[in-house]
């Protein structure tokens, strides 16, 4: 149980039987909110930009995880706030 | 285990639990706009975590990049009219593909530079990265292009599309088991990339146009993949975790939405790339 992969592989699968179970019936209106708010947590790949970016290994990964870091940050903070603009329609 | 690392691993437990209630209650109206609020505040717990992280010894940059993202992302998110929401969904999407692939690319390029063996499931799960991450980038920004109205949204066929798709697939696999024998190559590394990148154009290119929110929640269950994908790479839980979310719960939304249009999702996928005859009456209705 101690290679990485494998435990990897286990939260991976375990993960993915919640993602099935989360989403049931969901009215058309709210099809594209959640679309929208779903990809907003898929932009977590920051924190692998994050610590790419900050390691500070070699030139190539700095800047690469700086770009990487820029764009997963457009997708969250983006994401999250076009998510928001588009429910704040539903209320009332 | 010290004590940052199990104050790391516990607040990304807490984050991951909020992303599941938050994507809970996203479905339905009454709870709608708060879900999304749970999520963020599970994404900005993870992000502050992830700050604390030993790895990591240089804040200049990434203090920089964070607020350059944060200011280019919410200008986007105020400035977008509610009618081009999908396209902007779209974009942002492809974003954070790139952003994975671009994890995957900067990882094989540090373990290279250092001269570290490469495992067999460190050199698969980086050109799964890669794949996925590129295939995601490119193939929501036709999807942005086609919705924007800056590329036809007509179905686009042209003659030997799906020859030329599995001649670009067989590449794909010659030029992985390549790096993988050699992987000092460089030159045959980056074209995986633009094997990828060329593949995610030529997958959205024969779909119409009033199809393309069903392939852009396609395309974001993909990019959760591509996240989780990043997740294997770097060694990191909480990656893994919300990217198989988003997989899985995209991929769910994905049929929900076919089931709407009274259509199958091979039917969306594929429908163009039949016969250039038989095209589909929707994709023309654009």
């Amino acid at each position: 149980m101690t290679d990485p992969i494998l435990v990897g592989l286990i939260i991976f699968v375990l993960a993915s039987f919640i993602g099935f179970e989360v989403i049931s019936k969901v009215p058309p209106t709210l099809h594209t909110p959640l679309m929208s708010g779903s990809n907003a947590i898929s932009g977590i790949a920051v924190i692998g930009a994050l610590l790419m970016a900050g390691s500070g290994h070699t030139t190539l990964t700095v800047v690469l995880g700086f770009i990487a870091t820029v764009l997963a940050t457009i997708n969250v903070v983006g994401g999250f706030l076009v998510t928001d603009r588009m429910l704040q329609m539903f209320k009332r | 285990m010290d004590w940052l690392t199990r104050i790391e691993e516990l607040s990304y437990l807490g984050a991951a639990a909020l992303f599941i209630l938050g994507l809970k209650k996203l479905g339905s109206p009454a709870t709608a706009r708060q879900g999304n609020r749970l999520a963020a505040l599970g994404m900005l717990i993870a992000i502050v975590v992830t700050l604390l992280d030993r790895q990591i010894i240089s804040y200049t940059g990434i203090l920089a990049a964070i607020g350059l993202g944060s200011v280019i992302g919410a200008i986007a998110a105020y400035k977008v009219e509610m009618t081009a929401m999908p396209q902007m969904v779209g974009l942002l999407n492809g974003l954070g593909g790139a952003a994975s692939a671009l994890v995957g690319i900067g990882e094989f390029c540090r373990l290279v530079a250092v001269g570290e063996p490469l495992t067999a499931s460190t050199l698969i799960t980086i050109i799964l990265g890669v794949l996925i991450g590129g295939v995601t980038l490119t193939g929501s920004l036709v999807a942005f292009g086609k919705l924007q109205g800056l590329i036809s949204g007509t179905p686009i066929i042209f003659p030997r599309q799906q020859v030329i798709n599995l001649g670009l697939l067989v590449a794909f696999l010659v030029a992985s088991g390549l790096v993988g024998l050699d992987p000092s190559q460089l030159p045959m590394f980056w074209s995986l990339v633009a094997i990828a990148s060329i593949l995610g154009v030529l997958f959205v290119l024969p779909i119409g146009g009033a199809d393309m929110p069903v392939v852009i929640s396609l395309l974001n269950s993909l990019s959760g993949l591509a996240a989780s994908a990043a997740g294997f790479i770097v060694g990191n839980s909480m990656l893994i975790i919300a990217g198989a979310l988003v997989g899985a719960s995209g991929l769910i939304l994905t049929q929900i939405m076919c089931k709407a249009m009274n259509r199958s999702l091979a039917n969306v996928l594929f429908s163009g790339f039949g016969s250039a005859t038989t095209g589909n009456a929707e994709g023309t209705a654009h």
